[in-house]
């Protein structure tokens, strides 16, 4: 039988990928599957699945119902389209300021001398090895009335004898969206770095060569060889950000609901995991649509892997 | 032209993006001075070891450890200590796991060609295009489904009873950590001939040999930045955690997210400080070590 092994590559190769095959398969797979056909289920007055099919979980997230109020036959509740919508439009805005701030950075780096660039980019993984929770925590403390910020403007406004009143940051909308940007930057700078560096500096030569100004060879030959960077980074932030729920949670306080805390308050507030599966596969679903048409059309760089 | 040269203003968006990078951990570590007990806003650093009278006349005691009052204060809560050592058993454990399982699936699909392999390379990439909150949930109801049926089944009672704890917590991050050892290694792997270990072979090693003496050698450094990347992962991990952690296998993320939903002192701040020195000293080495030994390869 040993024998057998050391002479069947395809054996050998099966068996070294089985444990790793076999584990993703128990925990993320099954898993997938189980969630689908919770989804169907329907909840039991103690908060347990019982196991039927039935659509109510997904009709009710439409927010479709026969049951109105004013006698109507059927109305339309957007209560959780909203929820849906909203996190959509945080997930495109915090990867648009993402991509705004991580590109000069990289950019920079990218050009520094090659004995700096390595200080450089460590000093951009510093914040990241920080706790993600504690991250969130240093912009509430930034972001509150007495916080940091608004002490920092009322002294610069003393200074210019403007009366100022402290501004009210933190649980409103702009606070999630600076604490996303903030926690996601990382994810974007490395990848654009990546695929920054590739490019051969006789290019940046060939084009001054040919009469390009500076201006002209960004836009023609730097910024098309680093769109792999930006596709793989858009990935590694916009999927997160569609999922997240603490920073919503801890920088939004109750006013910013996100899909994360809508799921999140399904398993454990609310107890009804019917209607949190349905929730987590329209946002598994939605997601994997938008990543489906972005990397189709830009393609799946191999740049994912470098950060 | 240079090709070093930056225009002045990718240097200021530079300098202002390094600014917003740091200015909330620099406030961070100020604040775990603080002489204030409910940490809204900065009074002042803590007396160092005398008392200090305040301008409305109250009395600030001084601290047996001066102004690391709370870093004392720190390392006498037990709640802190237990949740470090969960994390730090639960990061080492998943991280040797994930390494040496993952490692074997990059050799495999690398070198190998097999039945199930563009089954076991798609699988790789579920963790990073599906939301970590779909896989916590997940896994919640396989473990909660499967604990449920395996207690019933088997009547187990007391504490043999199945529940969720650090072994859930171990086994789930292990899930989502091996396909980025498995990437990174098989990014390296790609790099490098197999002419070597053909010539090897050619000498009249064995596969155990030549994986030993050189095929391993060569992919080490690959390995390390992927087990490195994983346990960092397992560290930071917060949304799995949170979904399948039970009574007794807090880790600190969790820990942490309980206080600030309840009442944060100063102590938060200093249990921040001492996790980013941590962590930044280990790296610190770790990268130190990884250049003296490539200084040595090359």
């Amino acid at each position: 039988m040993l024998q057998r092994l050391r002479e069947s590559k395809s054996a050998q190769g099966t068996l070294l990928a089985l444990p790793t095959t076999v584990w993703l398969f128990v925990l993320l797979i099954i898993p997938l599957i189980l969630t689908l056909i919770v989804s169907f289920g329907k909840r039991s007055p103690d908060g347990d699945v019982i196991y039927t099919f039935t659509l109510d979980n997904y009709i009710r997230l439409s927010g479709y119902s026969t049951d109105c109020p004013d006698g109507q036959t059927a109305c339309f509740d957007p209560l959780y389209v909203g929820i849906l919508g909203r996190s959509m439009s945080l997930a495109f805005n915090t990867t648009f300021f993402v991509i705004t701030l991580a590109y000069p950075l990289a950019y920079f780096i990218a050009r520094a001398h090659p004995k700096q660039r390595n200080m450089y980019l460590f000093m951009v993984l510093i914040p990241l090895w920080t706790n993600f929770v504690i991250r969130v925590y240093a912009w509430m403390m930034l972001l509150r009335k007495e916080g940091a910020i608004n002490i920092i403007i009322g002294w610069v406004m003393n200074l210019l004898n403007i009366p100022f009143t402290p501004l009210e940051m933190l649980y409103t909308p702009g606070a999630v969206l600076v604490g996303m940007v903030y926690e996601f930057l990382p994810f974007m700078i490395l990848p654009i770095y990546t695929s920054l560096e590739k490019i051969d500096n006789s290019l940046y030569e060939a084009a001054a060569d040919l009469g390009a100004n500076a201006v002209k060879t960004f836009l023609r030959v730097t910024l098309p060889l680093s769109m792999p960077g930006v596709v793989a980074g858009t990935i590694l932030v916009f999927i997160p950000v569609m999922g997240t729920f603490i920073v919503s949670d801890i920088l939004g306080g109750r006013q910013v609901i996100l899909v994360g805390n809508l799921i999140q308050r399904q398993f454990l507030d609310a107890r009804d995991p019917t209607f949190g599966s349905a929730a987590s596969l329209i946002l598994m679903v939605l997601t994997l649509i938008v990543t489906y048409f972005y990397t189709r059309k830009f393609g799946f760089g191999e740049e994912i892997v470098a950060a | 032209m240079n090709p070093f040269r930056r225009s002045p203003f990718v240097i200021a968006a530079a300098i202002f993006v390094y600014t917003f990078l740091y200015a909330p951990i620099i406030i961070l570590i100020l604040y775990s001075f603080n002489a204030s007990r409910t940490n809204v806003t900065f009074e002042g650093f803590i007396p160092a070891f005398s008392d200090r009278i305040e301008m409305d006349g109250s009395l600030v005691k001084a601290s047996p450890c001066g102004p690391f009052h709370w870093y004392c204060d720190l390392a006498n809560n037990d709640d802190v200590a237990e949740a470090a050592g969960n994390t730090l058993t639960i990061a080492f454990t998943a991280t040797i796991i994930a390494t040496i399982i993952g490692t074997m699936a990059a050799l495999a699909l690398q070198r190998y060609n097999f039945k199930m392999k563009p089954f076991s390379q798609l699988s790789l990439y579920i963790p990073i295009v599906i939301p970590e909150i779909v896989m916590g949930i997940g896994i919640l109801t396989l473990f909660s489904q499967f604990f449920g049926w395996a207690n019933e089944a088997f009547s187990l009672q007391g504490d043999a009873r199945l529940s969720l704890g650090i072994v859930t917590v171990t086994v789930s991050h292990i899930a989502f950590m091996v396909p980025f050892v498995t990437l990174v290694v098989q990014a390296r792997l790609q790099g490098f001939d197999k002419s070597f270990e053909e010539a090897a072979m050619d000498l009249g090693a064995n596969e155990w040999t030549t994986f030993r003496r050189v095929t391993f050698p060569m992919i080490l450094p690959g390995v390390l930045s992927g087990a490195l990347l994983a346990f960092t992962l397992s560290l930071d991990d917060f949304v799995i955690t949170f979904f399948t952690n039970g009574p007794g296998s807090t880790t600190l993320p969790i820990y942490v997210y309980g206080l600030l939903r309840r009442i944060i002192t100063p102590q938060v701040n200093a249990l921040s400080t001492v996790w980013i020195l941590v962590v930044f000293t280990a790296v610190l080495l770790l990268q130190i070590l990884q250049s003296r030994d490539s200084k040595q390869h090359s």
